[in-house]
């Protein structure tokens, strides 16, 4: 029985046995691929995230170690305990989420004009919006300084965010217009039936289910400006009004290259995007993909 | 980034509804069915109502977009603009000032060297990537996983990129001892610092943070493309490299080409990661119409030869733009 069971099966499954290999041969090729790719992408945030717990005398040394004597999280305290650098957190998140806050207002009225109304000059409008996002932003750095000198809004808050706006409106009228169209609409012409104003049907009814529309909007605008160096760089002045991209270059200059602190501050840095990455990756991918998908 | 993707849907819009500023859609249609208490008052309403939505957007596009555009013109027109109380109009001196620097011309050849090498390296990374992640062999939970790996490099902020890759390139860094091991070279190569190497050196790190943009999207594009095309090929007896030239790619074109655009268009005007790596140095080995124009306006104060440059940089950016709006109408 022991002899005669090995036979016929291999007989058998001859040409069957030929594919399964070649599937799973497939498949260690692919997970080669991927791993080196995971490599090239991984590999650099890796060593950011070592060199954040050496002791800055660690950094270079030769042979390089992933985790070395001097594991430790000074880094870290010596960041989170200083009131200038945690001052740069501060900023950075109330320029960001201010702009995501006035972003989403404006671009939600736009966009239900967009969506819901046929106006005269609309395509022309559309295509400025389009074309908009396209003018580089070095081009409006000299008139934004003039202006904001002579609006008194240099080195503060407001002349941040007002000018991040540029930035980020156009792409979130686009987005939510695009949101919106999806939304059948039935729902808010039933609203104006009932006799209630554009207003109304907007706020109570549109709103509340873009939920999802809303925040993938919100999350990316949260990025541009928690992302933003050139402006900040400029239209501010003081430590105390700079934010986490400029304050990383400031820990460039003045501290001599304390890597251990520029790494953490770094990896303190990116916290929040990929904490909004982690969370809202589904509405992130759908909004990308939103018309994508559709070609 | 993703708008894009967006935009086109907004711009189907109106081709996709039978209305036209001319014609009555069924906003202005609604009221005729029941007659209103004054009409004329009524229609006046409905018509101005899109544009009172629109207002705070066309106050802040104003003030943001227009001015400064009329701004940056009427500066380039001027001499010692911002530094000098009483500026005079000297026509384009300020542009033939720019247009004669042999600086301005080095920037331009390493702004396209920068962005041509960076959207190709894009693209073909992006596109690997994304068809080793659209596999069928694989579980979803193990594509998910890599997936968010093959993310990392754009969840992190120009400035941070920056200093991630001072810290690799550095001399005694890690790249160096890699190089070094294998024997590929030397050992302490100033990636950074050496002309020979820094251009090469800061568009490997620009394609490095960016091809995710390209990935994410022609992920999305090959999960959209129908699976009976694919059957089909095979059944007409496509090899896979057939399959992927005669399918994958005419499905995925318009994606490919809208990414491609706005790529070119954005890596053009990269700023930060170039000024927080080499500030365009050594030698201008570096240097980008970004870097050009910040300098000659923040470093050397002159503004208005800075503004002439600065409009260079714009009409140049018009000229992409205008390719890509008219790509995106053609989508549609």
């Amino acid at each position: 029985m022991a002899t005669l069971t090995p036979t016929p099966a291999r007989t058998s499954s001859t040409p069957a046995l030929r594919r399964p290999p070649s599937k799973r041969g497939q498949k260690a090729l692919l997970l080669v691929a991927l791993v080196i790719g995971a490599m090239f992408a991984g590999l650099p945030v890796l060593w950011m995230l070592a060199s954040s717990f050496k002791a800055n005398s660690e950094i270079f040394q030769s042979p390089p170690r992933l985790v070395t004597p001097g594991f430790s999280f000074d880094a870290y305290t010596s960041i989170l305990t200083d009131p200038v650098k945690l001052r740069f957190f501060g900023n950075s998140y109330l320029v960001a989420g201010a702009v995501t806050l006035l972003t989403l207002l404006v671009a939600v009225l736009a966009a239900y004009a967009f969506s819901r109304y046929e106006f005269r000059g609309k395509k022309i409008i559309n295509v400025v919006i389009v074309s908009v996002q396209a003018v580089p932003p070095i081009t409006l750095l000299i008139p934004y300084f003039g202006l904001v000198v002579a609006l008194r809004l240099y080195n503060t808050y407001p002349g941040l965010i007002l000018t991040y706006m540029v930035f980020t409106l156009p792409y979130a009228i686009i987005m939510m217009t695009g949101y919106f169209n999806t939304l059948p609409r039935e729902l808010d012409e039933a609203v104006k039936v009932d006799g209630a104003g554009p207003l109304t049907a907007l706020w109570r009814i549109l709103v509340p289910i873009s939920v999802p529309g809303l925040v993938s909007v919100g999350v990316y605008t949260f990025m541009i400006a928690w992302n933003e160096f050139l402006f900040a760089l400029t239209l501010t002045r003081t430590e105390d009004m700079r934010t986490v991209p400029i304050g990383i270059q400031l820990l460039m200059g003045q501290h001599s290259y304390n890597w251990n602190e520029m790494m953490a501050m770094s990896i303190l840095g990116c916290i929040p995007v990929l904490i909004l990455f982690l969370f809202f990756q589904r509405y992130f991918i759908g909004g990308m993909t939103a018309g994508a998908v559709k070609v | 980034m993703f708008t894009s993707h967006v935009e086109q849907k907004q711009q189907r819009d109106p081709v996709v509804a039978p209305v036209g500023p001319g014609r009555s859609g069924p906003d202005q249609a609604a009221p005729a069915d029941r007659p209103p208490a004054r009409p004329g008052w009524e229609r006046l309403k409905r018509r101005l109502t899109p544009y009172g939505f629109l207002t705070p957007t066309g106050v802040l596009m104003a003030i943001l977009m227009l001015t400064p555009i009329v701004m940056v013109i009427w500066y380039s027109l001027l001499d010692g603009v911002i530094t000098n109380k009483d500026s005079q109009l000297v026509g384009f001196d300020n542009y033939a000032e720019v247009l004669t620097d042999p600086v301005f011309y080095t920037a331009v050849r390493n702004t396209l060297v920068f962005t041509v090498s960076s959207v190709v390296a894009h693209f073909g990374i992006g596109l690997g990537f994304a068809m080793l992640l659209n596999t069928p062999l694989l579980s979803n939970r193990t594509k998910a996983f890599f997936r968010v790996i093959y993310v990392l490099p754009w969840l992190f902020t120009v400035a941070i990129i920056a200093v991630l890759w001072r810290l690799l390139l550095n001399p005694n860094g890690v790249v160096n001892y890699l190089l070094g091991s294998v024997g590929i070279t030397g050992g302490q190569t100033e990636w950074l610092a050496d002309p020979s190497t820094a251009l090469a050196a800061v568009t490997f790190i620009n394609i490095w943070a960016g091809y995710p943009f390209f990935m994410i999207s022609l992920l999305a594009g090959l999960q959209g493309i129908p699976r009976d095309l694919y059957e089909a090929a095979r059944v007409d007896g496509a090899t896979p490299f057939q399959q992927f030239r005669n399918v994958t790619l005419p499905q995925l074109r318009p994606i490919i080409i809208s990414m491609a655009l706005l790529d070119f268009i954005w890596t053009t005007q990269q700023f930060a990661l170039i000024w927080m790596t080499t500030g365009g140095g050594p030698i201008n080995a570096t240097e980008m119409l970004s870097t050009f124009t910040y300098k000659l306006a923040f470093s050397r104060y002159e503004f208005s030869v800075a503004s002439a440059s600065a409009v260079i940089v714009l009409l140049l950016s018009m000229v992409l733009a205008f390719f890509y709006v008219r790509h995106q109408k053609a989508r549609d």
